[in-house]
C-alpha cells in the first residue's frame, strides 16, 4: 500500500492507479462534474484516465456549488 | 472627512479595532459595493454592509420575494411576499442604517447590462443562485478588472473565494458552467438556510477587509466547509495558465450570456 493525499486526509492506495480511478474510489459522487488539483495543478479533464499518481501526491476534489438563493 | 458624533458611537467598534480604526471606518463609508443577488447569500451580506456602513450598496435581482424564500433570506420578511426583492432590501438597508445610499436594479445581471453596472462599484459580490450568471460575474470582473468575491451553496456545504485582478479566478478552478440540471440547485437539492448566513458572512467579511486593507483576503485559495462535520478547509489555488479567461492565452475576450452561446459562437 502507498500513501496518498486527497483533500487533506491521507489515503493508502494500491498502485497502477490514474486519477480516473482515484475518483472511482472515492466514490465521488459526479464524477464528471469534479474538478481535480494534482500537487496544486489543475488538470483537464480528459487527462484524468492516463494521469498515473505515485507515492505522496496530493490530490483536491473540487466541487460545483451554484446556489446562493 | 469629519464623523458626527452619532457617527463615532454607532461605528465605535470598528473605530476600536486596530487594523479599522477611524481611517478603516472612513474608507468603509466611502466604499461601493455592488451585491448581485438579494437572496440566501445576498441576505447576510446586504444586512452586514449596511450595519457596517458602506457607503454605497447596489442591489440587483430581477425577482419578487416568495415564501418559500423566507427559510433563509433573512433580509426579507412575511409582509414583504410579491414584493421586489429589491425594494425589501432597501428598505430594510435604510431601517439599519440610514448613512448607506442604496442603488437598486431590479432586474437580472446579464451579458448586456454586466459592464454598464459594475463600473461604477469597487467590489462586486456574488449571491446569485445560478451557474450562468457565477461564470458571468467572474468573466466580467475579470475582463474589466474588477475584485470580487465568489460564493456558492448547497445542502451543508458552502465555498468562496475572493478574487483580485491576476490572482486565481473561478474559471482557473472550475472551468465552464456545468451542463443545465447536471448539478443541482438549492430548490432541486435543497440548502440549509443558516449555511447561507454562514457563507454570506464570510462574504461580507472579504468585503470589509477589501475596503479597509485588514488582513488577508481569500486570494487564490478556496475556503470549502461542511455544515454536518463543521470542517472548513482551504485549497491553495495558482492562477491555472489554461484558464479561458485569465489564462495565457484566453478564449473569452467578451461577454456571453450562456455557455451553449459560447459553443453556438465558436461553432459560426
Amino acid at each position: 500500500m502507498s500513501k496518498i493525499k486527497v483533500n487533506d486526509e491521507s489515503q493508502e492506495v494500491t498502485f497502477p492507479l490514474t486519477v480516473t480511478g482515484l475518483i472511482k474510489l472515492n466514490n465521488v459522487l459526479q464524477p464528471d462534474m469534479v474538478s481535480v488539483q494534482l500537487n496544486g495543478e489543475f488538470l483537464e479533464r480528459q487527462d484524468f484516465e492516463t494521469t498515473e499518481l505515485k507515492e505522496g501526491d496530493e490530490i483536491d476534489f473540487l466541487y460545483f456549488m451554484g446556489g446562493g438563493c | 472627512m469629519g464623523f458626527t458624533g452619532e457617527q463615532i458611537e454607532r461605528y465605535s467598534r470598528h473605530i476600536l479595532l486596530q487594523d479599522i480604526g477611524v481611517e478603516g471606518q472612513e474608507k468603509i463609508l466611502n466604499g461601493k459595493v455592488l451585491v448581485i443577488g438579494a437572496g440566501g447569500l445576498g441576505a447576510p451580506i446586504l444586512l452586514y454592509l449596511a450595519a457596517a456602513g458602506v457607503g454605497t450598496l447596489g442591489v440587483i435581482d430581477g425577482d419578487v420575494v416568495d415564501l418559500s424564500n423566507l427559510q433563509r433570506q433573512v433580509i426579507h420578511f412575511t409582509p414583504d411576499v410579491g414584493k421586489p426583492k429589491v425594494e425589501s432590501a432597501k428598505e430594510k438597508i435604510n431601517q439599519i442604517n440610514p448613512d448607506v445610499k442604496v442603488v437598486t436594479y431590479h432586474e437580472f445581471f446579464t451579458a448586456e447590462n454586466a459592464f454598464d453596472i459594475i463600473q461604477d462599484y469597487d467590489f462586486i459580490v456574488d449571491g446569485t443562485d445560478n451557474f450562468p450568471v457565477k461564470f458571468l460575474i467572474n468573466d466580467a470582473c475579470v475582463l474589466a478588472g474588477k475584485p470580487f468575491s465568489h460564493g456558492g451553496i448547497l445542502r451543508f456545504d458552502g465555498q468562496t473565494l475572493t478574487h483580485l485582478p491576476g490572482t486565481a479566478c473561478y474559471r482557473c478552478a472550475f472551468h465552464s458552467p456545468p451542463p443545465p440540471n447536471a448539478v443541482p440547485t438549492c430548490s432541486q437539492a435543497g440548502v440549509l438556510g443558516a449555511i447561507a448566513g454562514m457563507l454570506g458572512t464570510i462574504q461580507a467579511a472579504e468585503v470589509l477587509k477589501y475596503l479597509t486593507g485588514a488582513g488577508d483576503l481569500l486570494t487564490n485559495r478556496l475556503l470549502t466547509f461542511n455544515a454536518k462535520t463543521m470542517n472548513f478547509r482551504t485549497v491553495n489555488l495558482k492562477p491555472n495558465k489554461k484558464c479561458p479567461v485569465c489564462g495565457e492565452h484566453p478564449t473569452i475576450t467578451e461577454l456571453v450570456e450562456s455557455e451553449q452561446a459560447v459553443c453556438e459562437l465558436k461553432s459560426k
